[in-house]
């Protein structure tokens, strides 16, 4: 089982890169972490004539404050973001979702550029980043593009990223300290592909609702922007909720598929439920204290 | 290596030996380490990032050596399993562990789960039981049940409080 052959190349900036791949004219595959790439390409499922390494590639690596939030670089690896003293303090739902993605192993190669480029509609990181309201930063020889996460997924492993383009940043915005963090997923063992799952942030103003991200993961082609269950919770106040109803207005925009791990209507109960019990849980929490 | 060639010279440091040579592009680090080298200790078993049984040490990190281009490793240090016990044959630590406990049965799975945990382990890294374990949800084991496996890395933890 080996690749079938390829030219590589391993570009020292971000400029080489994008002019490789305007080169190849759709022929190129970027090479990040790996960990979804090497498979496909040691099964041959994938064939491409030229292989893009943007792993030397500086600019692309490490995770900075900003003005307006925080910026990984997508060739940051999964682990390296999962030890960040930053994320920790600031966007606490990322990092537990970050826990989630893959396997000790495959998290020391695996990149967070990578993962939300790939658009498994299962994965945690696409989720996310539709949740939390970040931005994509995209580059090619022809010049730079922003897309708001919940405009880049097309469909299972489609996105709006045209071939000649690289993911080059990717920027979450700040939540106010103090936000509710949601997050919950189930799969059959631990590194597995989601079968159900959901994440979030609630920004709170005096014990009212005042910004809410919501997305499934796994419970259709894409990640899925829970809108009326984030509209129904806007303006509310946390005493005044309920979770079930909320749960019930988010799994109706969602579309699951039936495949040979669970069936759709698995996917729907399961997810009412968690959603209900995260959502509460949550909240409870946050009356306690 | 910016400029795009299917075949490249390469040089790593593999079990603290220099170790040169000219490979494919495409051939996987694992491959490269079994054939090139000689490590035959590297056990490809699904060769896509499943199993865990080919993962070895890449500066200091334990990975899958089925789902790294041997030439992304140019220049990197590497420890397979035959660079873990001392040159008189001691046993390193999680192998000592693993031999205790009875943690393996045909041995197919285990360089991967010993470098895993030689990688946790190293240095004066003390990860807790918990950690251990859930670095075990990266290999897969069709023998022992686990149980031995479990019983090592108790063992390891306690070696480490001590």
């Amino acid at each position: 089982m080996k690749p079938a052959p390829f030219d590589y190349a391993a570009p020292a900036t971000i400029a080489e890169a994008c002019a490789l791949l305007a080169e190849s004219g759709g022929g190129a595959t970027i090479l990040a972490g790996g960990q979804t790439l090497m498979p496909l390409l040691n099964l041959r499922m994938s064939q491409p004539f030229i292989i893009v390494d943007i792993n030397k590639i500086a600019a692309l690596k490490g995770i900075a404050r900003t003005d307006a939030g925080i910026r990984i670089g997508p060739a940051t690896r999964q682990a390296d973001a999962l030890g960040d003293a930053l994320l920790a303090a600031e966007l606490p739902v990322f990092v537990e979702a970050l826990s989630n993605v893959g396997h000790h192993q495959t998290r020391n190669r695996g990149t967070i550029g990578g993962s939300v480029a790939l658009g498994e509609p299962a994965a945690e990181m696409p989720a996310t980043a539709v949740a939390l309201g970040a931005t994509i930063e995209v580059q090619s020889a022809r010049g730079t593009r922003q897309i708001p996460a919940h405009d880049f997924y097309l469909g299972p492993y489609m996105t709006v990223l045209e071939p000649d383009e690289l993911v080059t940043g990717i920027h979450y915005p700040a939540w106010p300290s103090g936000h509710v963090i949601l997050f919950r997923e189930v799969a059959q063992r631990p590194g597995d592909f989601a079968l159900v799952g959901l994440v979030g942030a609630l920004a709170l103003e005096g014990g009212v609702i005042t910004r809410a991200g919501i997305a499934w993961f796994g419970m259709g082609p894409t990640p899925i922007k829970a809108r009326a269950a984030e509209a129904a919770l806007l303006g509310k106040s946390i005493d005044a909720i309920d979770s079930a109803a909320i749960a019930e207005l988010a799994i109706s925009e969602t579309a699951p598929f039936s495949d040979h791990h669970a069936s759709a209507e698995y996917r729907r109960t399961v997810g009412r439920r968690i959603f209900t019990r995260t959502l509460s849980e949550a909240l409870n929490i946050r009356r306690a204290a | 290596m910016s400029e795009p060639s299917s075949e490249f010279s390469l040089e790593m440091t593999i079990n603290g030996r220099r170790q040169t040579g000219r490979c494919e592009a495409r051939k996987s680090l694992g491959d490269f380490l079994r054939d090139d080298a000689g490590y035959t200790g590297v056990h490809l078993g699904c060769e896509h990032g499943v199993c865990g049984a080919c993962t070895v040490i890449v500066d200091g990190k334990a990975v899958r050596s089925c789902l790294m281009l041997a030439v992304q490793a140019d220049g990197a240090e590497i420890t397979t399993v035959e660079g873990l016990a001392d040159a008189d044959g001691t046993f390193h630590p999680v192998q000592a562990a693993m031999r205790d406990e009875h943690a393996l049965q045909c041995g197919f799975c285990t360089p991967g789960v010993v470098c895993t945990l030689a990688a946790l382990t190293a240095g004066d890294a003390k990860p807790s039981e918990e950690q251990m374990l859930a670095a075990m949800s990266g290999h897969i084991c069709r023998c022992t049940g686990y149980q031995g496996i479990r019983r090592a890395i108790t063992r390891l933890a306690a070696g480490a409080a001590a």
